[in-house]
């Protein structure tokens, strides 16, 4: 055992959402393949800095283990990524891991993303079906189009997005780049564009579209591949005439 | 700012970052070229400008008005981001950080440059002309103020008209935005210059 390989992790933490950071330490022995999500684990077994001091077991979130839930992306080595698809093996070590700080902490590696899900709910970010009576089937997408819209509808809510944008930040209200993507989305399905004024308006609102920068780091971070630029981009196309129909007025509000 | 506006102050800084601002500054470039051929013709062509009616109504509807607010606004703007070049090292991010620091570098040089030159027509009763440039541009600490100033506003129009475009939906695709990079980027380097060329011709 003596010869047994380690890895070097230094790991941000923040014992509860007000509570001053500090980095802590820890050498984990190594095996191959292993992700960082497995490290933490290994951390949680002994968590024993390496200048021997005991300390609480690191907090983070996780679900699905395969990069589809969104719920473990964390800053590893700098990049905003999720941490069961980030590879020991294709890292440069020492590792450092910090949350995504552009949410509120709750604790250690655990992030707040309910401001992502508020602004879903502000963009109206679903297929409105619901009434008083059955609307039947909707009329069916070309194909060439749905294998379009599938690319961003992948997209999981992880937050990278917002941690990579230098305009998504304690001093502004911007909503980021992935419910603005959904926008393009749901306003694309032929029954989502029945609202897509009021999909267009809201993110016309304070915090909204505008306030993209085109750093686009986004596009670069996004784990999912998902052209966010150019759904913003187009949303900015759409927004412009939409804001001459607001203003003029229009019989041609959904069409 | 009033709720729910910000879309149209952000449109509205776009806008005229490129008109009336952009067209401002690469008309008040050219015209400075001039002085390539001598005082006599530079001093010609700032008379020209001079004598146009209206020239104090011209002056605040065209320049100082939306000069200010895209100035202001724009300052807003850039203390609201956050840079992070070092975690993004790519050109697009660099841009952006670039944006915003010449914009802020812009407040400054410009505010100087309307003192240093048409206000001391309006307090001093100076006469803005050839010899005015060539005694401020004499000393070499003002010179290369100038000539930074001179990149700094031409980039920041070059990457501006990027931003535009896409910030109005003409450009979308991922390989539009790479074509305009380039269109911007040439225009960059030559408005540049003639910028800075006109500036050395006053030395």
């Amino acid at each position: 055992m003596a010869d047994q390989k380690t890895i070097t992790v230094k790991i941000k933490r923040q014992d509860g959402p007000e509570a001053s950071t500090r980095w802590e330490e820890f050498a984990v022995p190594y095996r191959p393949n292993m992700n960082i999500i497995s490290v933490l684990m290994k951390i949680r077994e002994n968590p024993v800095t390496t200048s021997g001091k005991q300390t609480t077991p690191v907090a983070w979130d996780m679900n699905c283990l395969e990069e589809v839930c969104g719920a473990c992306s964390m800053v590893i080595n700098g990049r905003p990524r999720q941490s069961c698809s980030a590879l020991v093996d294709q890292l440069q070590q020492p590792l450092t891991i910090e949350p995504m700080s552009t949410f509120p902490i709750i604790r250690d590696l655990q992030v707040d993303r309910s401001r992502m899900f508020d602004s879903l709910k502000k963009v109206k970010a679903w297929v409105p079906i619901d009434g008083t009576y059955d609307l039947g089937e909707g009329p069916r997408l070309p194909e060439r189009k749905r294998e379009w819209a599938y690319e961003l509808s992948k997209c999981m809510t992880c937050g990278v997005c917002l941690e990579s944008c230098p305009n998504v930040n304690s001093g502004s209200s911007f909503m980021g780049p992935a419910p603005l993507s959904q926008v393009r989305l749901f306003n694309t399905h032929p029954t989502g564009a029945m609202v897509k004024d009021e999909r267009l308006n809201a993110i016309m609102g304070d915090g909204g579209l505008a306030n993209c920068g085109n750093s686009q780091n986004c596009v670069q971070a996004c784990p999912k591949g998902i052209p966010l630029t150019t759904s913003i981009a187009s949303l900015n196309r759409a927004a412009t005439v939409q804001m001459f129909k607001n203003f003029f007025g229009s019989d041609h509000m959904v069409d | 700012m009033a709720k729910e506006k910000e879309f149209y102050w952000r449109r509205l800084h776009s806008l005229l970052g490129l008109i009336p601002v952009g067209l401002f500054v690469t008309m008040h470039l050219f015209i400075n070229f001039s002085a390539t051929n001598g005082a006599e013709s530079f001093n010609k062509a700032s008379k020209t400008m001079e004598s146009l009616p209206f020239l104090l109504i011209l002056e605040w509807v065209v320049i100082y008005i939306p000069l200010m607010f895209h100035a202001f606004y724009g300052v807003y703007i850039a203390f609201t981001a956050k840079p992070n070049v070092n975690r993004f090292g790519t050109v697009r991010n660099w841009f952006f950080t670039m944006q915003r620091l010449t914009g802020i570098f812009l407040v400054v040089f410009v505010a100087w440059h309307i003192w240093q030159t048409r206000l001391q027509k309006a307090i001093a009763d100076a006469e803005v002309n050839y010899d005015m440039m060539a005694d401020i541009v004499s000393n070499p600490a003002m010179l290369a103020f100038y000539i930074v100033g001179i990149l700094a506003a031409t980039f920041h129009l070059a990457n501006g008209i990027w931003s535009f475009l896409v910030s109005w939906g003409i450009t979308q695709s991922p390989k539009s935005q790479k074509v305009a990079t380039w269109v911007t980027m040439i225009f960059f380097v030559l408005l540049s210059v003639v910028g800075v060329m006109a500036i050395l011709a006053f030395v």
